[in-house]
């Protein structure tokens, strides 16, 4: 009954997790060797910093980051700009002040702008809010060794075009490989070489759509090492006890039991 | 309390007398937790101690939370992030409150699992078992309340879809459901009620919870062989049985902190993988996500639910002799909600007359396939309302009602059961030999 229920019990959980990610079409992702992937995985700050620039350079033209607070931009596991950065890179969006009644320079303490095009997403939680893994069989299992495929699923938007277009109702679409239904409004954002990293890290087309996307798993997911690391610290802690535990279970059965039969 | 002969508490300081003449709780709280446990009991009870500190974990967390946290469709998606990014620690309370909720469910449905082997439900303990079912109805609000409050897209459509549900109902089904929802769709007025009654539930779930262990202590701990403690007298009882504390307490702790790696492991490396991405996508009322799915623990019931459709005979059948008043929708209500019923009714449907599996040669069979059957439900129910997955849907809805309506109460009749020990002492010791002293 032990063994029987137990596998039962794992292949439910296993089965039931991923489950909910049996929605959206049929696009194709391709797994990305993050640097943040794992449970021993951390944040690039050299890479969120590129992504940071992308983001600003680019993809900020229409999209926004509503609910980034721009001092986490300073903040230890994120990009961890200087102060002073901080308050320059703020200072370049403006904000409504309603006692002055005229736009001022943003501050630390606001978020990031809303888009300039309301029909763009807000990226703040896009690379939590898609899934790129779904299988096998819709059930999810392998994010347990691929993570949910948020990122991936950005980097593969990002280098999907074909190049195609088509005109529907006065729309423009683009055909894109990794989007469900394989045609997406938004034109091609990034080419290659649309920016100039003072690292001097390639900007080929890969590495700005990794780049970009990396930074916005960050957004989305600002405490993701402090969550690992209590993470290691619950678990190790547990097993201790766990352990512990269990020998003292042991020594305070043994009486009872006496020694084990055989068979 | 308990219905077992063993030693009650005895004040002896004057203090003691004094209180205990006033306020009897230390005899209460000696008498519960050292309660004469059957000294035989496997691993597979260890669920009620994980079962008792989940609602204390998702009590203080919820509490917490909902320090943080505003209801308003305004304001609740963005005070999730304000959780998430400014409170301290608030990421980690948030993610524990989130899978406490998957925890919860796992260990219920192990709990359920092992009283239905077992024969936990059998008399005398079936309020107990009836109790329990309250708790898991009570559990399934809770949830599907809580996973409505982040605002996002699951919450919104989930909370349109299973209050739909209500909407099914003949008659007073679309009135019930606007006054559920406080207006016509899913608004403002939803997501105030559903937080205040997401925060009242578990209060009654804990008030259950007390009634669930008032009954069992009453009448004893069911084990793995089902025979009954021998009651005679304290001697032969303490044959059979070890008190709680410290016995079955260690035991216990010892479970629920091997669960609780594995919990923390969850959390702190993927806290989103029982969640759903489009919950993080704030609740739009214009766009319909392609597929609203349920949170997994749901997903059984969800098939069930769906599972019969107008083409079903059954619901053919049940439409013509209503006259159109039971439909297809209505009839999925009714199974998904009978479903459960059945469950309920199970210490009156199961006429064995041994109560352990273990000695049932032919239901062990039938039961391995209802668990079996379960998670194939799980599954279907994740999966789009299409062939194949809408007939295994329906073969599994079936076996459900089989199992419970037609298989136990003839299996308990055609039968032969082996022979279960005579004594829980016996049993022990067939596994166990006492030292050498």
């Amino acid at each position: 009954m032990l063994k029987k229920l137990s596998i039962a019990a794992i292949a439910a959980l296993s089965l039931s997790a991923g489950s909910a990610m049996a929605a959206g079409g049929e696009s194709h992702i391709h797994d990305v060797d993050f640097s943040f992937e794992g449970p021993f995985g951390k944040f690039d700050q050299m890479q969120l910093q590129r992504g940071l620039q992308v983001y600003t350079e680019v993809c900020s033209a229409c999209h926004g980051m509503r609910y980034v607070p721009l001092r986490t931009l300073g903040d230890a596991g994120g990009p961890q700009l200087p102060e002073d950065q901080v308050i320059a890179y703020a200072a370049q969006f403006d904000i409504y002040d309603a006692e002055k009644d005229e736009d001022v320079p943003r501050s630390p303490a606001n978020f990031f702008p809303m888009g300039g095009d309301p029909a763009a997403p807000d990226l703040s939680l896009m690379a939590k809010a898609r899934a790129g893994f779904h299988g096998p069989q819709g059930t999810g299992i392998n994010q347990m060794v691929k993570g949910m495929g948020g990122p991936e699923y950005i980097v593969s938007i990002l280098t999907g075009y074909t190049g195609e277009e088509k005109e529907e109702a006065g729309t423009t679409f683009y055909e894109n490989t990794a989007f469900p239904g394989g045609w997406i409004a938004m034109a091609p954002p990034l080419y290659g070489e649309d920016v100039e990293y003072a690292d001097g890290h390639s900007t080929d087309l890969h590495h700005e759509a990794e780049d970009v996307s990396a930074f916005l798993m960050w957004a989305a997911e600002p405490k993701m090492m402090a969550r690992k690391q209590a993470g290691f610290v619950g678990v190790l802690m547990l097993t201790l006890l766990a352990s512990l535990l269990y020998l003292t279970n042991k020594k305070l059965w043994a009486p009872i039991k006496g020694k084990k039969f055989e068979g | 309390m308990s219905g077992i002969p063993h030693d009650h508490y005895e004040p002896k300081t004057n203090a003691e007398k004094w209180l205990d003449s006033r306020l009897p709780i230390v005899g209460l709280i000696y008498n519960t937790i050292m309660i004469p446990t059957p000294k035989n009991l496997n691993w597979w009870w260890i669920w009620g101690i994980v079962l008792a500190f989940c609602l204390v974990l998702q009590l203080a967390t919820g509490i917490i939370l909902a320090m943080h946290y505003t209801p308003h469709v305004d304001m609740a998606f963005a005070s999730i992030e304000h959780i998430m990014r400014d409170v301290n620690g608030g990421h980690m309370i948030r993610y524990v409150h989130m899978n406490g909720a998957s925890l919860f469910f796992f260990a219920v449905y192990i709990h359920i699992f092992r009283g239905l082997f077992y024969g936990s439900y059998k008399a005398p303990r079936e309020i107990t078992w009836i109790v329990g079912m309250l708790i898991y109805l009570a559990m399934m609000a809770t949830g599907f309340l809580g996973y409505v409050l982040p605002w996002g897209q699951m919450s919104f459509w989930g909370a349109t879809v299973i209050t739909g549900l209500f909407g099914a109902i003949p008659f007073i089904g679309e009135p019930l459901q606007t006054w559920l929802l406080g207006g016509p769709a899913v608004d403002n007025a939803t997501l105030n009620r559903f937080f205040s009654l997401h925060y009242l539930l578990p209060f009654v779930i804990a008030a259950l919870v007390v009634v669930h262990i008032w009954a069992f202590h009453t009448t004893g701990n069911n084990n793995p062989t089902g025979v009954e403690v021998r009651r005679g007298s304290k001697d032969e009882v303490k044959k059979d049985t070890l008190p709680f504390w410290p016995y079955f307490v260690i035991k216990d702790l010892v479970g629920l902190a091997i669960v609780l790696v594995i919990f923390f492991a969850v959390v702190g490396f993927m806290p989103n993988y029982f969640g759903h991405p489009d919950n993080y996508i704030e609740a739009n009322a214009l766009a319909t996500p392609a597929h609203i799915v349920p949170e997994w623990y749901y997903l059984p019931f969800y098939a069930i639910l769906r599972a019969f459709t107008s083409d079903v005979w059954v619901v053919m059948f049940a439409s013509w002799i209503t006259g159109g008043i039971v439909d297809a929708k209505f009839f999925g209500v009714l199974a998904m909600f009978g479903a459960i019923f059945v469950m309920a009714l199970v210490p009156w449907l199961d006429t064995s007359r041994v109560r352990s599996g273990r000695f049932r040669p032919q239901f062990k069979w039938w039961f391995y396939l209802l668990v079996i059957d379960f998670v194939v439900l799980m599954w279907c129910g994740a999966m789009p309302a299409e062939p194949p997955y809408s007939i295994i849907s329906l073969i599994g809805a079936t076996y459900w009602f089989a199992y419970f309506l037609v298989i136990l109460p003839i299996l308990g009749l055609i039968e032969k059961p082996t022979t279960p020990p005579a004594t829980i002492e016996e049993d022990f010791n067939a596994h166990y030999s006492k030292p050498a002293e």
